[in-house]
């Protein structure tokens, strides 16, 4: 059974039609890479997988092994193991990230009928998982995000991958507003993260992020669908050629 | 649906009815007669076994009072208030004198039990001390003070305050045994001529609590008096008086409740702080009134004086609310910044929802040299509630160096609700540094969506952002208290989002 299987999937926002008809088969230990212009559609379909409100689906189904994603409520999802990391990483003042981490982390095994975590156990994990990243316990003191650098945040984002341990990461433009060292640093992170149980699906623009993330699929979006698929190469092909070619494709 | 949408959906179906102390007590009382006339005064004198003065004392306010009227100024709205069809006094029968809590109608202590509120003294009951180093910080004592309608019940812990030399009673119980205090003190930071709520609370306030904490004393456990009004139609005119004298210090907490009632009932307590030389009084209140239902029907009309006199050079007077529960609150608890060297500050919290409407913010008046002043005050408006901060700072021509600094910031929940800022500054002398900042924000959907994504409910993710929101203010709070502050927040703000 295909980790995540989306089918003939119809968007709608507001009255108007943004995916038309997508179909993406991915399976464990898989990592793909969506990639296309502004506009085609990457995002919205990531949002849609993690249920943000404001997308109305009107056609097709998105299975996740084998349950259907779209009766879920966005936090049911989370505790399945959905993982979005998102391209601007929100910030909320005067919540320590430490607090954010445990309060994610406990309300994700409460829904799956988990034990919730005590302090003493979760400050032990915490700080395995963020040594293991480079990360500076200092980070986790500071409010959620506040006064982060780009860098930073993106660093927070694979943090909570690593102790949610999902089974499918989203990466939503993962490389904007990074310089190539953050980028390096980021990615590194996910590659860490990279299991033969767990698969990622990484939205960029660019190829350079695909140098880091290697990908064993490349999907390109075009229009709200996806035009052409294929392996690695794909994507430089794409850096040569441009989207132009897929647009009138379309 | 968009999670703004959804929360004004939600909004729309708040159940207000959810308030979890909205149970009635069935017990007998003792009432005046409804209305107001010479002869309640007499009557609620009468009854309290008051001496002479004091009885003249709530005459000459009652006079006083007729000739005041209501005021309007303040943001809040609702229909006249029948001063003749209320009652003014209201005690549990039967009322013989209480000596020991066994003697107290078990109805009472059910109350306070379901309530959450130990009026037995469990843990000291004489040498039964807990061994050292076992005590959790947590179970501090408290001496708790229980206030029933019109008259207090229970005060816990007097022996042991005793000892220390700090006399916590009722004020009617003060007003017969500690006189020279009362007299000394009482109408001698809000007068009773001060405005038409206090005027009208000097005339018939029932009971209160009384502090007196003696020179040098730091007071050993916390004060607290807990409010509950019972009876139907009856007004609560409470009346706190605390005294810190010099280098002394004493923290006091407040909290109120009420049972829900379609009707609205009236609030109107005074409270008044005397710092001395080097003294600091912390004043914590957590006010949980009835706020109505969620048509608007019902709930507690809160007006309230508060204000707290830094009279001694040195002196601190520290005032820290949250404000969830009333269909109307009328209330600025405010320094008087007389001592040199004095400082007051001011944590608030004050949360509306349904149909609630808060008029509230803080009077910081400096009138000695080099004192300094603090205000936070965080606002959260959700359903159709109104929420306004109203705050005056003014430096007195000899305040040389007064510093005051304000912080307003105000948080909406969907789009029914408003926050407003109305803040007031004037500085009579040039060296006066007074400094302002107020924000208002709207919760985004964005952040809720990222706390949602990550496994939080929508309401979790609410009370995370609205905790996040307050902490400053909460850290302000007694630990004990901080903690129930924090559940209330998220039990007021239920059902405001989807």
């Amino acid at each position: 059974m295909a980790l995540l299987e989306v089918k003939d999937l119809k968007v709608r926002v507001e009255e108007r039609e943004i995916l038309h008809g997508l179909t993406l088969t991915v399976n464990e230990g898989e990592i793909h890479a969506i990639m296309g212009p502004n506009g085609s559609g990457k995002s919205t379909l990531s949002h849609v997988i993690a249920g943000k409100p404001g997308y109305e689906v009107t056609d097709g189904q998105i299975l996740f092994k084998g349950e259907d994603l779209l009766e879920m409520s966005p936090d049911e999802r989370a505790a399945k193991g959905v993982f979005l990391a998102f391209q601007y990483p929100v910030e909320i003042p005067g919540v320590a990230t430490m607090t954010f981490l445990r309060t994610a982390l406990n309300a994700q095994r409460k829904a799956r009928g988990e034990s919730e975590y005590s302090t003493p156990d979760f400050l032990k994990k915490v700080r395995e998982v963020s040594k293991s990243l480079n990360i500076p316990q200092d980070m986790l003191k500071r409010g959620v995000n506040v006064g982060f650098s780009g860098g930073e945040k993106k660093r927070n984002e694979v943090l909570q991958m690593a102790l949610f341990e999902p089974s499918l990461c989203i990466l939503d433009e993962m490389d904007s507003g990074l310089d190539i060292d953050a980028l390096r640093i980021a990615a590194d992170g996910v590659n860490a993260l990279h299991s033969p149980k767990r698969a990622m699906v990484v939205i960029t623009h660019y190829q350079r992020l695909l140098n880091y993330i290697v990908p064993d699929f490349v999907h390109v979006m075009s229009k709200g669908r996806v035009v052409k698929s294929g392996g690695k190469e794909l994507a430089l092909e794409l850096e040569e050629s441009g989207y132009a070619q897929f647009e009138d494709a379309a | 649906m968009p999670a703004v949408q959804e929360t004004v959906e939600r909004v729309k179906r708040i159940d207000v009815d959810q308030y979890r102390y909205g149970f009635e007590t069935q017990i007998e009382s003792d009432k005046a007669p409804k209305g107001l006339s010479e002869d309640t005064v007499r009557f609620i004198s009468e009854k309290k076994n008051e001496p002479a003065w004091m009885l003249q004392w709530r005459l000459e306010a009652y006079r006083r009072w007729l000739t005041m009227t209501e005021p309007t100024w303040a943001r809040v709205d609702y229909p006249k208030i029948d001063f003749q069809d209320l009652y003014y006094y209201a005690a549990p029968k039967p009322k013989k004198t209480v000596t020991s809590l066994d003697e107290i109608d078990p109805e009472i202590l059910k109350t306070y039990e379901k309530l959450g509120i130990p009026l037995r003294e469990v843990a000291m009951l004489e040498g039964v001390e807990p061994k050292p180093g076992e005590e959790d910080p947590a179970r501090r004592k408290i001496a708790v003070d229980a206030v029933f309608d019109s008259v207090s019940v229970a005060t816990t812990f007097k022996a042991e305050l005793k000892k220390a030399g700090v006399i916590f009673m009722p004020i009617s119980e003060a007003i017969r045994e500690h006189p020279e205090l009362v007299q000394k003190y009482l109408g001698s930071v809000v007068p009773t001529s001060d405005n038409f709520y206090a005027t009208l609370n000097s005339a018939v306030f029932s009971d209160g609590s009384f502090v007196y904490v003696p020179p040098g004393v730091r007071c050993p456990m916390e004060l607290s008096t807990y409010f509950r009004i019972n009876e139907r139609n009856t007004g609560q005119f409470e009346r706190t008086l605390i005294i810190a004298d010099k280098g002394s210090y004493v923290s006091y907490l407040e909290g109120c409740t009420a049972p829900q009632r379609d009707e609205n009932q009236l609030h109107a307590a005074v409270v008044e702080l005397v710092a001395h030389d080097d003294a600091e009084i912390k004043y914590s209140t957590v006010q949980n009134w009835y706020p109505g239902n969620s048509e608007g029907k019902g709930g507690i009309y809160n007006f309230v004086t508060k204000r707290g006199d830094c009279r001694g050079n040195n002196s601190k007077i520290s005032w820290t609310q949250v404000e969830t529960g009333s269909a109307i609150t009328w209330k600025y608890p405010s320094c008087i910044l007389r001592g040199d060297n004095s400082r007051g500050e001011f944590y608030s919290i004050a949360i509306s929802n349904g149909f609630q409407q808060v008029d509230s913010g803080t009077k910081m008046i400096h009138l000695g040299k080099n004192t300094s002043s603090r205000i936070i005050s965080k606002g959260i408006a959700a359903g159709k509630s109104q929420n306004t901060y109203r705050g005056l700072v003014t430096a007195h021509r000899k305040a040389t160096g007064a510093r005051n600094f304000t912080a307003c910031d105000s948080l909406l929940i969907g789009d029914k609700c408003g926050a407003h800022t109305v803040p007031y500054i004037e500085a009579k002398n040039s060296s006066a540094t007074f400094e302002h900042e107020a924000t208002t924000s709207k919760i985004s959907e964005d952040v809720l969506f990222y706390c949602i994504q990550r496994g939080l409910t929508q309401e979790e993710a609410v009370g995370l952002v609205v905790n996040g929101f307050v902490k400053d203010v909460l850290q302000q709070l007694p630990m004990e208290f901080a903690v129930e502050a924090q559940k209330l927040i998220s039990i007021s703000l239920e059902g405001s989002v989807g």
